[in-house]
């Protein structure tokens, strides 16, 4: 038992000292029903290569992006990342450090969470940002709740096709208030608290915010916009207009994981601060003068206000914000950019190969890393097929649709290889 | 002039001297905003082709980032990083924390390619090894606790707590009940987490005492049950922790429990403090519906300086029906992801995806590697440790509970004796951190003025226990004996890369980020 520093004879030692004559002597507070008889039900404890290889079975059955041409995006996203980012983020100091509540000797994870906040204003083109939230779907329910808290408005409306699992998210958190709070697609209107839009939306199409900006301005509701692909802040304007910016950060810094741990980013108007959801870090100093970083504002948050909180939230996605905040450091404002312009002409070339084959049309005219076609069959029945054939060519969406993406890591011979199976596949599907 | 060219301009100009207040290991290092530029990208990406853009909106203009090479970038965080205390630097005995240990091991599975780099939409036929894996970790969570309901989306304990709460919600409703149940009881030394998430699922919160003994008592619960109806059927649940904040066992807990199902309720059962219990207790033995289960703290997974987290719960088999989904379910041979249209008695969905699925591979391998026998001797070790530092402190410190028994897996102190002369608890915590060590918990729970709570975790050796308490010692006795006591611990630390902060300046005019001056 490699991870249990404590010998026997300690043990015995320390017993004696508190007055007990076995380990069970200081359980006496447990009701004897609630013991286990013996030990769980479980196996007995294994060395590192046992359980190495054991859950490297798992592994070895799953199919993954680097096994062969790869395209499916969806709100998460086959990026590179580099070496120097996993790195950092293994470094003791940072993966083994608690919350900074002790500022004096957590500085490191402070400065980095300025640093982020600082970089996630920059790409949203918002005032402020906070220290990061569980993922882009969560990010977007607290956009609304905290909508909903300034306008003391109980009207949510969506704007265009968001991300299906956001919507989900959102009517999930939506029906604790006991149908009080009216979910509807369409325009705003006097009794709407936000418009919430998706640029790229979940179909790859940019958006504009002007004339949803001026409709806002009308009737008092504030402006959301969500982005899942944080690459596409690199191409596309900033949305300014926006009051609240929030959604998915995965991209820079993070791998697919299977869904997670993923990196939410919230971004809003200086004004509404004290509304604001999740930890924030500001700068203060210290006795002796010099500058230092510390958590603020805390007066809003649950172990400070507990039934009065803004949120119920205690922790951010700490590792992850510093993955993407490395990731971008290295970047820079050239790579940052010429990254987003890759993966653009990364989407062109695949969407030309793809609406070359006949029967095949693009039904995004504009795009960014990810667009949708309309196959001439149903889509599921293609992803399955394709995936048998080893390879992964979007997401199925309302009958023939599909969802396509690509990124810097998509090659020519991968577009080839798709373009080749895609048109075998619909010539067997359709025969 | 626009603000992002202002930015660029004070980029330009802003070289302030950096490395002044350098010594010894000891450095100081600038915002990247403040530091030298570099021409070129930490990143090499091939050029463009120069495709006619169809983006169909106007191009980014300057974003204002800074640009840095490689060891520029690497060099400024790993100087950062020096800058944080971490368990892998020595004790950091922080109460509900539970810092233990965080084998590498686990770290080196999560980033297996085949487990790194799957999307979570990929067809279902193509990631059988990761729903096996979420499936296996459902079994493990659910022997554990005798719950046998397991949904492992939550991302966190709060998103935990919100996700079992709202399945409370959800068992009301289908009775019909969910009108009139509008209150849920929690002890005062709960999470601040409890009540606030009670308030976000729509009930309010009905605080009951637990000061004088540092436990829920069978009357202190019948008097807030039974409150504003004799038969209590105005009360939804209760959220209680267990072992409480006060490091002790609720021992009345059974008989809570059929109290509060006697009247309709459902118990919550907060479990931060699984640590005390795993492998050895379980909680759908006295009396839980359901619970949340922290994998960062039980289960080892790394704070990774606050998240990410993984919170999943576990529930009776009444109640699974009403779990978030996405739950993982076998049909045969097959694994395959349970939806709102195969359980649509579910609450819905709590968040993107299938939760934190890296925190799912690194919590199995600290369970595989444990075992049924290690993991009862973690709580054994870990109960242990915190007794012997309660023990050894009780005559140092006001340990308030000290005198009904034994605690479980955290100690809880006081700086009633210290106050007298002038040192507090935060004083306190500032000299641990003078000499070498991470604070406890300070001044949580809220029952009492001042409190201190200590968990040492199971994987602390008796040397490094004795350190501490040593340390504890010497400060108790500075406290009492030194003539300036108060100014003497008002001035800690003075090592640390910085001292005392003054954290009322940062909220009274916040600085959120960057900006040029």
């Amino acid at each position: 038992m490699r991870y249990l520093p404590q010998t026997q004879k300690s043990r015995d030692e320390m017993l004696k000292v508190v007055g007990a004559n076995s380990i069970d002597d200081l359980y006496v507070d447990v009701p004897k029903a609630a013991f286990i008889d013996g030990k769980a039900n479980l196996p007995d404890h294994q060395g590192e290569l046992a359980v190495e290889r054991y859950l490297g079975a798992y592994a070895n059955q799953n199919h993954a992006a680097p096994d062969g041409p790869f395209f499916l995006g969806a709100g998460a996203y086959y990026h590179h990342v580099p070496a120097t980012v996993d790195y950092i983020i293994q470094r003791s100091e940072f993966l083994t450090a608690y919350t900074p509540y002790q500022p004096e000797i957590a500085q490191g994870t402070l400065q980095m969470i300025f640093e982020f906040q600082t970089f996630i204003a920059q790409l949203t083109g918002q005032e402020i940002a906070n220290a990061s939230m569980y993922d882009g779907a969560t990010a977007t329910t607290e956009a609304a709740l905290m909508a909903m808290r300034i306008t003391k408005r109980k009207k949510i409306v969506i704007g265009n096709a968001i991300h299906p699992d956001y919507r989900e998210v959102l009517q999930s958190y939506m029906w604790n208030f006991d149908g009080e709070v009216e979910i509807t697609d369409g325009e705003p209107d006097e009794t709407t608290a936000c418009v919430i839009i998706q640029s790229p939306d979940f179909y790859g199409a940019p958006h504009k915010y002007d004339s949803l900006r001026k409709k806002c301005d009308e009737t008092g509701a504030l402006l959301v916009v969500v982005v899942t692909e944080i690459v596409s802040l690199g191409l596309l304007p900033a949305p300014v207009e926006a009051d609240i910016v929030c959604g998915e950060g995965q991209s820079v810094g993070l791998p697919m994981s299977y869904g997670g741990p993923y990196l939410g980013f919230f971004a809003c108007r200086e004004k509404f601060v004290r509304q604001m959801p999740g930890r924030l870090c500001g700068i203060s100093e210290d006795a002796d003068g010099k500058r230092a970083f510390v958590l603020t504002l805390n007066t809003r948050e649950q172990h400070i206000r507990r039934d009065k909180a803004t949120s119920n939230i205690c922790t951010n996605q700490g590792l992850c914000a510093l993955a993407f905040t490395v990731h971008m450091s290295l970047l820079g404002e050239d790579g940052f950019k010429r990254l987003a312009t890759l993966n653009h002409e990364a989407a062109c070339k695949t969407a030309d190969a793809l609406t070359s084959i006949d029967g095949v049309e693009l039904v995004t005219e504009n795009f960014f890393n990810e667009f949708t076609i309309e196959l001439p069959t149903q889509s599921k029945e293609v992803v399955e097929v394709l995936a048998a054939k080893g390879i992964i060519g979007g997401l199925a969406a309302d009958d023939n649709k599909l969802l396509v993406a690509a990124t810097e890591v998509t090659t020519d011979e991968d577009i080839d290889a798709f373009k080749a199976a895609l048109q075998e596949v619909l010539s067997e599907v359709l025969s | 002039m626009s603000a992002e060219s202002k930015i660029v301009e004070m980029m330009e100009e802003d070289h302030k001297p950096e490395h002044d207040g350098d010594r010894g290991l000891h450095y100081e290092e600038n915002l990247l905003w403040e530091k030298e530029h570099s021409d070129s990208s930490g990143v090499d990406l091939p050029e463009p082709a120069g495709l006619k853009s169809r983006t169909g909106v106007a191009e980014r203009g300057n974003i204002g980032l800074p640009q840095v090479s490689e060891p520029q970038a690497l060099r400024h965080f790993v100087r950062m990083s020096t800058w944080n205390y971490s368990i892998d630097h020595g004790f950091f005995p922080l109460g509900s924390c539970t810092m233990k240990h965080n084998p590498r091991l686990n770290e080196k599975i999560a980033r297996h390619p085949k487990f790194a780099h799957i999307h979570p939409m990929q067809p279902e036929s193509t990631v059988q090894g990761a729903l096996g894996l979420i499936y296996e970790l459902q079994e493990w969570l659910a022997e554990l606790t005798n719950l046998p309901g397991v949904c492992l989306s939550p991302a966190a304990g709060a998103h935990g707590e919100l996700a079992g709460m709202m399945t409370i919600r959800r068992a009301h409703e289908q009775k019909g009940e969910i009108k009139k149940r509008k209150i849920v009881l929690t002890p005062d030394s709960s999470h601040g987490t409890n009540p606030a998430t009670a308030v976000t699922c729509g009930f309010e919160v009905r605080n009951m005492p637990t000061k004088e003994t540092g436990i829920l008592t069978v009357e202190a619960f019948k008097e807030a049950l039974y409150k504003t109806d004799p038969d209590g059927a105005d009360v939804a649940g209760m959220m209680v922790t267990n072992p409480n904040t006060c490091g002790l066992f609720e021992k009345d807990i059974i008989e809570i429990a059929n109290l509060l199902h006697k009247a309709g309720g459902y118990f919550y059962m907060d479990g931060a403090n699984f640590n005390a219990l795993v492998g050895k207790i379980r909680p759908g033995d006295f009396g839980v519906d359901v619970m949340h289960i922290n994998l960062h703290k039980t289960f080892s997974t790394p704070h990774g300086g606050g998240g990410p987290g993984s919170g999943p719960i576990c529930c009776t088999d009444e109640l699974a029906q009403f779990m978030p989904v996405p739950t993982v379910v076998k049909i045969g041979d097959m694994y395959k992801l349970e939806t709102i249209e195969d359980r649509p008695e579910s609450v819905g969905r709590l968040k993107g995806y299938q939760g934190q699925f890296g925190m799912h591979v690194r919590a199995l391998s600290y369970m595989l590697s444990h075992g049924a026998d290690g993991l009862k001797r973690v709580s054994e070790d870990a109960v242990l440790n915190a007794n012997y530092i309660l023990r050894q402190l009780e005559g140092d410190y006001y340990a308030p509970y000290a005198d009904q028994g034994p605690c479980m897996h955290e100690a809880l102190l006081t700086d009633k004796h210290q106050k007298e002369h002038g040192v507090q608890t935060l004083d306190i915590a500032k000299a641990l951190i003078e000499k070498g060590f991470h604070p406890m918990t300070v001044y949580f729970p809220l029952v009492l003025p001042g409190t201190m709570l200590i968990e040492p975790t199971e994987t602390e050796s008796k040397d490094s226990l004795d350190r501490f308490i040593t340390v504890m010692k010497d400060i108790a006795n500075e406290a009492e004996t030194n003539e300036n006591a108060a100014d003497h611990f008002h001035s800690f630390p003075h090592s640390s890369p910085r001292r005392r902060l003054d954290e009322v300046k940062a909220a009274r005019n916040p600085q959120l980020r960057w900006k040029p001056a």
